[in-house]
């Protein structure tokens, strides 16, 4: 996923439709939007992001998974299986996003990038949604896609890269 | 309040319906298994649509509404065929689902009554209520005049209660949206193009080369369309020039951010006017052959240089030049966009004229990334008797106001206080879909007005301020349950959009169209009403309109070709304006003959004491005005407002982020409530700001009671607009409580 901060306004509409997409009850929410503002008035830069897990090649919350509840599904999205989950914590405690959260049935959900959605051909219901616009999403291993051409030619970063997680979600700047 | 005969009743009616406070609109989740595929699955299977458009806000955009065999309405996704949000809804309209779940609802028809000598409000039937209705406005109407009950309203079911307010005799009608928000815009570019911005607002922005926003902070306001247009435009490489004192998130994407010093917009206005003129940049064949008055505006504006205005703007010089340039550049692909809530000041008509010359100099009015030709398509009327002619109406009462082309919700409000300088009093207020406490300023004139009528019924679905003054509260169901007129606004190209219940009305509410056939049935004015449901009288117009019921019940919306011709003017093609000259009125002989200046001139506003900060307010993205700061998606996603101020302010003042103030204006009124501090490079010194809508005061808005303050409450001071009538709200002055001046909040 490739999200142009350029032109996110943080507005979150990226959070309600996740929460009506996918049933997240609410005061819970599997992505969100973060602002940061530097400078002096009236130099000022402001930075908004919608932020979300960032379906780690290296995950640590898979890694540290006691009953095999987070995986990796194909294509590389890392998903928990509720009914082997027991809510233990440690991957909340490991994800250096802060991206998962002990849904109020026990068990331990986030973002799944829509998986359900992206296997009848639709997209995430945040990057669908998004009024901006701001939001790519796709095979970030074709080097033809739209997400690997918009690395290829802007300016990006993705979060805490000194977590070596090896995230999948980037920002452009 | 005590002396008062109409106390504020909190809605707590006799009954006990306790408050079912943190029920979910999702609370049928629980159950499902937790397996994986289900809760995966469970989203998309089985889901029927519905067509719709939304009612969260005014710009309507179309929408599936998602429901499932249980009839829980799950989602709603935008029509990918509507011109207002081209599938996209906003953050507003997805949570829309909301509206509807949110168990702080009305829940049935309120009467107040007395017990023990205190007003409450009883539960009542619909027959009993309506019954109350008709008869009130028939005494009104026997005593008074039908002329002397007002309709103050909003949105969709405004247009229903409308119908019956002319078929009752009475023309005595306005909307906040008019006098307290978008009127000077309308009146200005009428006077300079002959034609109203109207609704979708026709700025091309998806093709602009350079947009320039004066207060106007598009992305903060969610106006579907346009939010995605600028993100078009910032794809596309266009300037954007935004003036504000506050960095707006479109500020923080803008190529210039002009933070200006409050108050002082025309004087920057005017020197652009200045450099385009005497640099020789405006676009001359454009002006020679569709402007008027291009000599007595160029040497009106003479004197008027960047370094001038720069010692009343704050802005340097250059940075004004270069910005002119910019926008000559790009022109006529350049918008000075009008903005929507434009009441500011008291001389907002001059400021949105001077924002309608530069767009003239520009060229950009008729042109290709600038302005369209809008055009909408006409639902034809639904047959009923002429209406009676009322001998006096809204256009009396704003008679002082010569440029007011609807009515003026102040002079209304007025006109019910008895002897406040008016031939016609109002006794009857009908009050549907808006909350006047937190939309129109200075609340104590509101409650002096309130408390001389003789009767007052609101139409509301949620339990907003408003009601609590009511005689008679009538539970309206939201749009998600309800038929709705056909919605045709102006676009590039014509379209409609269908609104039909999604599910049936939940709790004892009915839709506003079925209220007010029932009044009108009981004031014997049946032979307007001729039809059983709602659903004939669309079905009939989509006839006439060559498509039907069916195929919108499958399309949601369906578009049609233009017929006013091109969108936009071909070149050197000859166009007569709607104005005195037939032409761009630069100079507007309507201003003249009436006496007004008829080119802009900038006049010093006052500016705050020391200790004391001008109070601006502004947009949320996730909330529409006050009245959905309840709804539990959106209230989860911002609860409350902050009060920004400066980390100068800050230090002067010994503040710290989250710590909790009171605010007290040069009036002396107090904040009910306390506001957490934010304190943000983003704003200037001078002054602080808010978002609007927050900080209400009835306990049965369970998550929004008490959150925040409410800026409505501080606007005591208003500068009225002469042109037009509308209240200017942004000159007043707070200075920040660190302690709670209020020993008990009795509200």
């Amino acid at each position: 996923m490739v999200i142009d901060t350029l032109k996110c306004v943080g507005c979150s509409d990226c959070v309600v439709a996740c929460q009506t997409e996918n049933n997240v009850p609410v005061g819970y929410c599997r992505d969100w939007v973060t602002e940061s503002v530097s400078g002096t008035y009236p130099n000022i830069e402001l930075e908004l992001k919608s932020e979300r897990c960032n379906h780690c090649d290296n995950a640590p919350c898979v890694r540290c998974c006691p009953t095999g509840a987070s995986h990796v599904a194909e294509g590389g999205i890392v998903l928990v299986t509720p009914n082997e989950c027991i809510g233990c914590g440690a991957c909340i405690e490991s994800c250096p996003y802060d991206a998962r959260f002990q849904h109020p049935d026990g068990y331990v959900d986030k973002c799944t990038f829509c998986h359900h959605r992206l296997e009848k051909g639709q997209l995430p219901a945040c990057v669908s949604v998004c009024p901006t616009k701001c939001m790519y999403f796709g095979d970030l291993e074709d080097p033809t896609s739209e997400v690997s051409q918009l690395l290829k030619s802007r300016k990006h970063k993705v979060l805490a890269p000194e977590a070596g997680t090896k995230p999948n979600v980037y920002y452009l700047t | 309040m005590d002396k008062s005969r109409r106390s504020f009743i909190k809605i707590s009616a006799l009954s006990a319906s306790g408050i079912a406070l943190s029920a979910t609109a999702f609370g049928s989740l629980k159950q499902d298994a937790l397996s994986e595929d289900n809760l995966l699955a469970k989203s998309v299977n089985n889901l029927k649509r519905t067509p719709t458009y939304c009612e969260v806000c005014f710009w309507k955009c179309a929408a599936w509404a998602y429901s499932d065999e249980e009839n829980n309405i799950t989602k709603l996704i935008g029509n990918e065929k509507d011109p207002h949000c081209y599938g996209r809804l906003c953050p507003r309209g997805t949570g829309g689902v909301g509206m509807y779940a949110d168990t702080d609802r009305l829940k049935t028809p309120l009467i107040r009554t007395k017990v023990d000598g205190k007003d409450v409000f009883k539960e009542a039937s619909w027959e009993e209520a309506l019954t109350l209705v008709a008869s009130k406005m028939a005494e009104i109407k026997e005593k008074h005049g039908a002329e002397s009950m007002a309709l103050l309203k909003h949105g969709s079911p405004g247009s229903h209660l409308e119908h019956l307010f002319k078929a009752f005799g009475s023309d005595t009608v306005g909307e906040p949206a008019y006098a307290q928000c978008r009127g000077p815009r309308e009146t200005a570019f009428g006077l300079t193009f002959g034609s109203w911005v109207g609704s979708p607002e026709p700025t091309d922005i998806r093709d602009t080369k350079c947009l320039v926003l004066i207060g106007s902070h598009i992305g903060e306001n969610m106006h579907n369309s346009q939010v995605q247009e600028m993100s078009d435009a910032i794809d596309n490489g266009a300037t954007i020039i935004t003036v504000d004192p506050r960095l707006s998130t479109a500020a923080s994407k803008s190529k210039h951010w002009l933070a200006i010093k409050p108050s002082t917009d025309i004087a920057l206005l005017l020197s652009w006017m200045h450099v385009l003129i005497y640099e020789d940049i405006y676009n001359k064949e454009y002006v020679e052959q569709y402007a008027h008055g291009f000599e007595e505006l160029k040497e009106h504006v003479k004197n008027f240089t960047p370094e001038w205005a720069y010692g009343i703007t704050t802005i340097k010089p250059d940075v004004i030049r270069k910005t002119a340039r910019e926008m000559a550049n790009a022109a006529p692909s350049t918008i000075v966009h009008p903005g929507r809530h434009v009441t500011w000041y008291g001389d907002d008509s001059q400021r949105e004229r001077a924002i309608a010359i530069l767009n003239g100099l520009l060229g950009s009015w008729g042109n290709r990334g600038g302005f369209y030709f809008k055009e909408k398509i006409k639902v034809p009327k639904f047959p009923h008797p002429p209406y009676p002619h009322p001998k006096w109406g809204w256009e009396e009462i704003g008679e002082k106001y010569p440029f007011a082309e609807m009515g003026i919700t102040n002079e209304l409000i007025n006109a019910s206080i008895p002897g406040k300088n008016h031939k016609h009093q109002i006794k009857g207020w009908f009050v549907a879909g808006t909350n006047l406490i937190n939309t129109v300023p200075q609340r104590e004139v509101i409650e002096e007005a309130i408390d001389a009528l003789d009767f007052m019924v609101v139409l509301d679905t949620m339990p907003m301020e408003i009601t609590g003054y009511a005689d008679v509260v009538l539970p309206e169901c939201t749009y998600l349950e309800r038929y709705d007129g056909i919605r045709s606004a102006t676009n590039r190209e014509p379209s409609i959009a269908l609104r039909m219940p999604v599910v049936k009305p939940k709790y004892d509410s009915q839709p506003a169209w079925w209220v007010a056939k029932q009044i009108g049935e009981k004031l014997g004015l049946g032979e307007y009403f001729k039809y059983n449901d709602f659903e004939e009288v669309i079905s009939w117009q989509l006839e006439q309109m060559g498509t039907s019921l069916e195929e919108m019940k499958k399309i949601g919306v369906k578009n049609f070709k233009r017929k006013s011709g091109p969108m936009f003017l071909k070149n050197g093609e000859p166009h007569e304006f709607a104005t005195n000259t037939g032409k761009i009125e630069l100079y507007s002989t309507e201003l003249e003959s009436k006496g007004f200046d008829p080119m802009p001139v900038y006049t010093a506003h006052d500016q705050p004491e020391q200790g004391f900060y001008r109070l601006n307010y502004g947009r949320s993205p996730m909330h529409t005005f006050s009245r959905t700061i309840n709804n539990p998606n959106l209230s989860d996603l911002k609860d409350e407002n902050k009060l920004w101020v400066n980390p100068k302010v800050a230090r002067i003042e010994g503040l710290r982020n989250n710590q909790e103030v009171w605010l007290e204006n040069q009036d002396g009124t107090i904040s009910t409530f306390p506001i957490k501090v934010r304190v943000t490079e983003r704003v200037r010194w001078d002054s602080v700001y808010m978002y609007h809508g927050f900080g209400h005061n009835n306990k049965k808005l369970s998550r929004a009671f008490g959150k925040g303050i409410s800026d409505t409450q501080l606007i005591t001071k208003v500068s009225i607009d002469p042109l037009m009538g509308g209240t200017g709200m942004r000159g007043n002055f707070v200075k920040i409580l660190a302690d709670n001046p209020n020993k008990e909040i009795e509200v």
